[in-house]
């Protein structure tokens, strides 16, 4: 057990470090510094100036160690810098990326917990309902109505969703947010439930596909044998014998509620991650988008590594691959 | 850097109509090779006429919007008109171009409007817009008829990109195992580790804004997940009897994945190609409202929403029409998938999840 540990979060430092490699490629060997100064200060800047803002933010150095500058070089400094949580500062502002994020994440987790808690029951709850009448017309109906609701693109709820319900039936706030408790829920409540219903369609098919397959089970037709009840099958063995690869799929997304959601936040002005990577790609802000896609990968490697260990603890089957 | 120089120039002079007519006539082609290969194949063929026997109207929608693009793409330089578009007389117009000829108007209209908007310019085509004309003054059903060419474009050249390549590592990393399997894995997880929005932002900043580059990084996002799909399934099929009767009698490793893996991987390249197809068209959505999508997509009419909501009166039109447009295709898409699967392969996709 504790060597399985041992290995799992040996690899998982190797996959830090691969991101970490793949970062420094993307951000300083692809795009060089000199093209990230261009980008913030435009194109037509005298090279003394592209010089100067290379200096100010630390990118005039060479980019590979090499004779004479063996560790005093981008390389060097990025995986440092990255693995001692050192973000550094934003290229756009100047203000430390750290204290952004600090600042960002309270309002994002405010909007994704309830929007992941909400949307997780409600469609394990519809998808039982649809499953318990598999083969049936509600069945198809919930189907067709599961694929209608994924061909929506996110972006078409939440422009209908602001416009009627904030802007035509004035239910809820256009825009905005303030972390004040009263209040919050008010500025909240509707990208949640835009959130719910633009992932509702996707995650109803899939669940049910599973509880399906679950149904026709040997078990189930045993339970069944017994004489117990439609609805004590489903939720004493259906439910629970599902709950696995739906655990599974879920617990991989718990590490993203943390980097908040890009759209919702950018669309309902809600002050989080998401809107912090927004500012990053208009003010063409590569330090803080760098920061973020390795925090992203960071918590979910890290999430992955206790997901796998917590599955050996509860099914020692798994241990032994 | 080079990288970028590349696609510079993909996006620079080979852009529009040369550039992306090289990516049709090779869609193209592979879809006339598939046809033929489903032909050839007794099952396949059978398969084939299974889904559209049941997705019959998905079927129709689907090829009203492929003739549509392939109709925007038959272009040629020439034949008059080209002054009343502002367009250089070296500049090719696709047959779309051509019918909406000296359709611009000078900014909004609404749908049918007989009316001037301001200004006491009467329309050029008074009641001749069906869906009223965007800020630029553009047609809105022409826009919306060009948008299908984009969308196809970019499911199709990010599917070039990134199932090849998913069905190459796949394939070797599970036949061959190892230290190649290692690598493989290693590749994968890193890049699967990093949320794939932040990836694609990421790789479009640092390669350029432009319709390729933009394909480039939904294929560096894409390609991971059915990477792990055929991985898993070469695995399984490496220990089947005729794989290792065929090692047996001295079958070099290339003959046996190409003659006797490959074919075995197909439906799933297939049912991935169609559920890429349509998660490529929603991402490009979101990259359009970020201010990175590619242009004349429908997911940049929809983003210009965001203002012309909140017009008044409101501009409804254009978000209504590319929106609809979005919403038809991709119930096509998932509908004939969801057939697709059940036809071909009623269970591997939902474990490999």
């Amino acid at each position: 057990m504790l060597a399985y540990i041992v290995r799992r979060t040996f690899y998982a430092l190797l996959v830090v470090l691969g991101v970490l490699f793949f970062l420094f490629v993307l951000f300083f060997a692809v795009t060089s510094p000199d093209d990230i100064a261009r980008r913030a200060i435009g194109d037509k800047a005298l090279p003394q100036v592209i010089q100067q803002w290379k200096h100010v933010h630390g990118y005039d150095r060479p980019l590979w160690p090499g004779p004479g500058h063996a560790t005093d070089n981008l390389f060097v400094e990025h995986f440092e810098r990255m693995l001692t949580f050192d973000l550094g500062r934003s290229d756009a502002d100047n203000v430390p990326i750290a204290r952004r994020i600090r600042e960002g994440a309270g309002p994002s987790l405010l909007l994704t917990v309830p929007m992941f808690v909400f949307g997780l029951a409600l469609s394990i709850l519809v998808s039982l309902f649809v499953a318990l009448f598999r083969e049936t017309y509600i069945d198809r109906a919930g189907v067709l109505i599961s694929v209608l609701l994924m061909s929506i693109p996110m972006l078409l709820y939440i422009i209908f969703g602001q416009f009627l319900l904030s802007k035509v039936l004035r239910w809820f706030p256009l825009s905005g947010f303030d972390p004040e408790p009263a209040v919050v829920a008010r500025f909240l409540a509707l990208p949640v439930v835009i959130a719910v219903l633009s992932s509702l369609g996707s995650s109803v098919r899939f669940y049910r596909t599973l509880f399906v397959e679950e149904i026709y089970k040997d078990y189930v037709r045993t339970a069944r044998a017994k004489g117990a009840g439609e609805f004590r099958i489903l939720q004493g063995h259906v439910l629970r014998n599902a709950l696995i690869p739906i655990m599974t799929d879920v617990v991989m997304t718990i590490p993203f509620l943390f980097t908040g959601s890009l759209l919702l936040e950018a669309a309902f002005g809600i002050p989080g991650l998401g809107s912090l990577v927004v500012d990053a790609i208009n003010a063409n802000d590569f330090s803080t988008l760098r920061a973020m896609v390795f925090l992203g990968s960071l918590l979910f490697i890290v999430g992955q590594v206790l997901t796998d260990v917590s599955y050996t603890i509860v099914d020692p089957r798994i241990r032994l691959k | 850097m080079t990288a970028h120089r590349l696609l510079a120039l993909a996006d620079g002079p080979l852009a529009g109509a040369a550039f992306g007519n090289i990516i049709v006539a090779c869609l193209l082609a592979l879809a006339v090779a598939t046809f033929w290969y489903c032909r050839k194949n007794e099952i396949w063929w059978q398969a084939l006429v299974e889904v559209f026997s049941r997705r019959r109207f998905s079927v129709l929608v689907l090829s009203l919007y492929v003739a549509l693009a392939l109709a925007d793409s038959v272009s040629w330089v020439g034949g008059g008109g080209g002054e009343a578009d502002g367009v250089l007389s070296h500049e090719a117009r696709s047959l779309v171009d051509r019918f909406f000829s000296g359709s611009t108007e000078k900014s909004y209209s609404s749908p049918l409007a007989a009316a001037e908007f301001y200004d006491k310019t009467p329309l050029v085509r008074s009641r001749g817009h069906l869906l009223g004309t965007n800020i630029l003054g553009q047609d809105v059903l022409y826009m919306t008829v060009k948008g299908a060419r984009v969308a196809l474009l970019i499911g199709g050249l990010t599917s070039l990109i990134a199932i090849p390549l998913a069905l190459f590592f796949g394939m070797v990393a599970g036949y061959f195992g190892g230290r190649v399997d290692d690598l493989v894995f290693f590749v994968m997880s890193t890049l699967a580790s990093m949320p794939s929005i932040l990836l694609l932002i990421a790789l479009i900043m640092v390669l350029g804004q432009s319709t390729v580059s933009v394909c480039v990084a939904l294929g560096v996002t894409s390609w991971v997940s059915f990477c792990r799909l055929a991985r898993g399934e070469t695995m399984k099929i490496r220990e089947l009897d005729y794989v290792v009767a065929a090692r047996a009698l001295g079958v070099s490793h290339a003959a046996i994945l190409w003659r006797h893996v490959l074919p075995n991987l197909l439906h799933l390249v297939v049912i991935s190609f169609v559920l890429l197809f349509s998660s490529l068209v929603l991402a490009e959505a979101t990259l359009s409202w970020l201010g990175i999508g590619v242009s004349g997509s429908w997911g940049q009419m929809i983003a210009q929403a965001k203002d012309e909501l909140s017009r008044d009166p409101i501009v409804w039109w254009n978000v209504a029409a590319a929106g609809v447009a979005v919403f038809v295709l991709l119930l096509a898409v998932n509908r004939i998938g969801d057939a697709l699967r059940d036809v071909l392969d009623p269970r591997t996709l939902g474990e490999g999840r």
